[in-house]
């Protein structure tokens, strides 16, 4: 296996890799006639890339948003394993989530458009950054410290992410590709204990993609970190996941390696008269 | 010292990067203004003076309320109110209760930012036009408690305020507008620093990141209620210092002194000098401050050579403010400070251009 030293780890989960890291037991969640999850259950497995899939409108980014507070399902569990224990992440609010290391990226770039690469990133270290009033007004002194402190490690995932270049640009100006980095690089400095990707190559070409990819794979393989991915892209899903939950019309309709969810006949039929895998 | 090479600025460490003046240009710039602010009162006569003691004052809550607009984006047009509160905090317990001056001023900015906060709990639930119509509100029941609840002003909607003093020192009537300056220049300096502290940390960040999207700053770890009742904290509690000086500044505070169309024309201060930016609250202070007396001196001027301009001028007054700030809305939307910065970083590399 390939290493490279790095002076952070990036993986803020103390789990034994191998283990469950995250489990939704029976999500159920429905917006007025819309059942857009019906009955889902999965285990994500530390040290995995674990990809969900399925046709548009199938529930996946609902689930996304479920397991990162900004929707909450009507029925199920969803717990998140720690080294000493596991929490019930529903009913908890987003910043409660994201301090217990839930990060995430979204189908739609969401980044803070006004703010530079480096506010952005800085900006991940939040939940770790103290906020008090004072040593902001005074600056020298502990605040400044902090900041130089949390700079170190944002700027280790922008060499990671090859955004040295970009570092001081307003988000509003970069290309999309860039942009959807910076955006994983804002998750990544994070240091989550669960990284949560919806699409993040959606809309790119296949250059993009492959970059993309490259630094997915970089983060799992180098980092530790455990992925859940949403994506559309059959040929990357199948490359680069440990496992696959594939989501039809909110149910479950199928979960397993790539090569048994490819030869899936109801995963086949799915996909029939969609875009075919 | 960083000397700009003909590549750019380029740092070797972060804390130099961090610093908010590196070059010798910027440093010289700084020292020149600093100059400039203290030859001021010894070049202007006490009228002109007096303006500038008001653009002091201006712009400390033109501060707060940019912290909480343009760097929070809640809108509010409670601005008045709020200065209100400061006022007549102060004005009371220096003039009641016999509080010492500076004391009652930092209880008036705690008082005005606990009010602040309370005022911006509608802001946990609306947004855009429905807050700004909220935060009117809130006007309108502090105008409404100055002007009828008789323990405070008696009925009359005015109180006295003692003139500034510490420890038995008191201002004196020929120094007046000199020591005030003083007075008005450090608070706004320490003022405009803090408020450019806060924003290059964590804290200030936070304001920001839900300004610019309130669902990713929750998702990344903000607390979006904390935030927000947080930046009504901090900008109240600046406008509470500017409502506090002009209190004793003037010696008497009228609830005419804090209407809507206060909070209106400090809206109009910080569109001009541009939303998000401390300098700009600043320049917007002054640029609608210094109109009406420049146009009566322009009035003055003419008034031998063309006398019906000079009679045509005052009246103009009220409606270049307003048309000042549909100019920078249409064209120049991030004012006064983004004009600044061009220039700036036109000349900025020198002796290098781009
Ligand atoms: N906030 C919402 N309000 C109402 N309906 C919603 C909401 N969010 C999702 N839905 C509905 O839930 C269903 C699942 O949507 P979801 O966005 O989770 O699908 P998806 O699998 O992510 O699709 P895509 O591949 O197009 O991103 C859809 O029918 C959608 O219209
Ligand atoms: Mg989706």
């Amino acid at each position: 296996m390939i290493s490279r030293e790095y002076a952070f780890l990036l993986n803020g989960s103390t789990l034994a890799s191998g283990r469950p890291v995250l489990e939704l037991a029976d999500i159920g969640l429905r917006f007025g006639g819309i059942q857009a999850i019906d009955g889902v259950g999965l285990a994500v497995t530390q040290g995995t890339i674990h990809s969900i899939i399925g046709p548009n409108g199938a529930g996946k980014s609902s689930l996304i948003n479920c397991v990162s507070g900004l929707y909450r399902p009507q029925r199920g569990r969803i717990s998140l394993h720690h080294g000493d224990g596991a929490v019930e992440l529903v009913g908890r609010k987003p910043h409660e989530l994201a301090r217990l290391g839930i990060a995430r990226t979204f189908q739609n770039i969401e980044l803070f458009r006004h703010l530079s690469v480096l506010e952005n990133l800085l900006l991940g270290r939040h939940t770790r950054m103290s906020l008090s009033l004072l040593p902001a007004l005074v600056w020298f002194g502990p605040a400044r410290r902090q900041e130089i402190a949390h700079r170190a490690l944002v700027e280790e995932v922008i060499d990671r992410l090859a955004l040295q270049a970009v570092r001081h640009r307003p988000v509003s100006t970069l290309p999309y590709g860039l942009a959807k980095r910076v955006e994983l690089g804002r998750a990544l400095c994070m240091q989550p204990a669960l990284l949560l990707l919806d699409e993040p190559m959606a809309g790119m070409n296949a250059e993009e993609k492959e970059d993309m990819a490259r630094h997915l794979l970089d983060v799992n393989r180098l980092a530790g970190l455990t992925i859940v991915l949403v994506e559309h892209d059959m040929d990357v899903v199948m490359d680069i996941s440990h496992r696959v939950t594939v989501l039809d019309f909110g149910k479950r309709i199928a979960d397993g390696t790539p090569d048994e969810v490819r030869s899936d006949p109801r995963v086949i039929e799915a996909y029939l008269g969609r875009d075919v895998a | 010292m960083i000397v700009p090479l003909a590549t750019g600025i380029h740092h070797t460490s972060y804390a130099s990067e961090l610093a908010l003046r590196n070059t010798r240009g910027e440093k010289a710039r700084l020292g020149l203004g600093i100059l400039a602010l203290g030859a001021l009162p010894f070049l202007l006569d006490s009228y002109w003076l007096s303006v500038v003691n008001a653009i002091g004052i201006a712009a400390i809550g033109a501060i707060g309320l940019n912290i909480l607009v343009g760097f929070t984006g809640q809108i509010s047009l409670g601005q008045g109110g709020f200065l209100a509160v400061g006022a007549f905090t102060s004005a009371l317990l220096s003039g009641r209760a016999g509080v010492p001056i500076p004391v009652a001023i930092a209880a008036a900015v705690v008082v005005t930012a606990i009010g602040g906060v309370i005022a911006g709990l509608p802001a946990l639930r609306l947004k855009g036009l429905y807050l700004a119509i909220a935060t009117l509100g809130s006007q309108e029941i502090i105008e409404f408690v100055i002007r009828r609840w008789r323990w405070l002003t008696g009925g009359q909607g005015f109180l006295e305020a003692p003139p500034l003093g510490v420890l038995g020192w008191h201002v004196q009537r020929a120094t007046f507008e000199r020591t005030w300056y003083w007075v008005i220049l450090g608070a706004a300096a320490l003022g405009a620093a803090a408020a450019r502290n806060v924003f290059r940390t964590a804290l200030g960040r936070s304001f920001m990141a839900v300004r610019d999207h309130e669902v990713a700053a929750s998702t990344i770890g903000v607390n979006v209620t904390r935030a927000k009742l947080g930046a009504f904290a901090l900008s109240s509690g600046y406008v509470g210092l500017a409502g506090a000086l002009t209190a004793h500044y003037s010696g008497t505070v009228s609830w005419e002194r804090f209407t809507r169309e206060v909070s209106v024309l400090y809206l109009g201060m910080i569109i001009v000098g541009g939303l998000g930016s401390i300098a700009g609250s600043i320049y917007g202070a002054a640029f609608l401050l210094l109109l009406p007396p420049l146009l009566s001196a322009l009035a003055d001027a003419v008034r031998t050579t063309a006398p019906f301009l000079a009679d045509q001028l005052p009246a103009l007054q009220v409606a270049a403010v307003g048309l000042v700030i549909m100019l920078f809305l249409i064209f120049e939307p991030r004012g006064l400070d983004r004009l600044w910065r061009r220039v700036r970083d036109y000349f900025g590399s020198w002796p290098f251009r781009y």
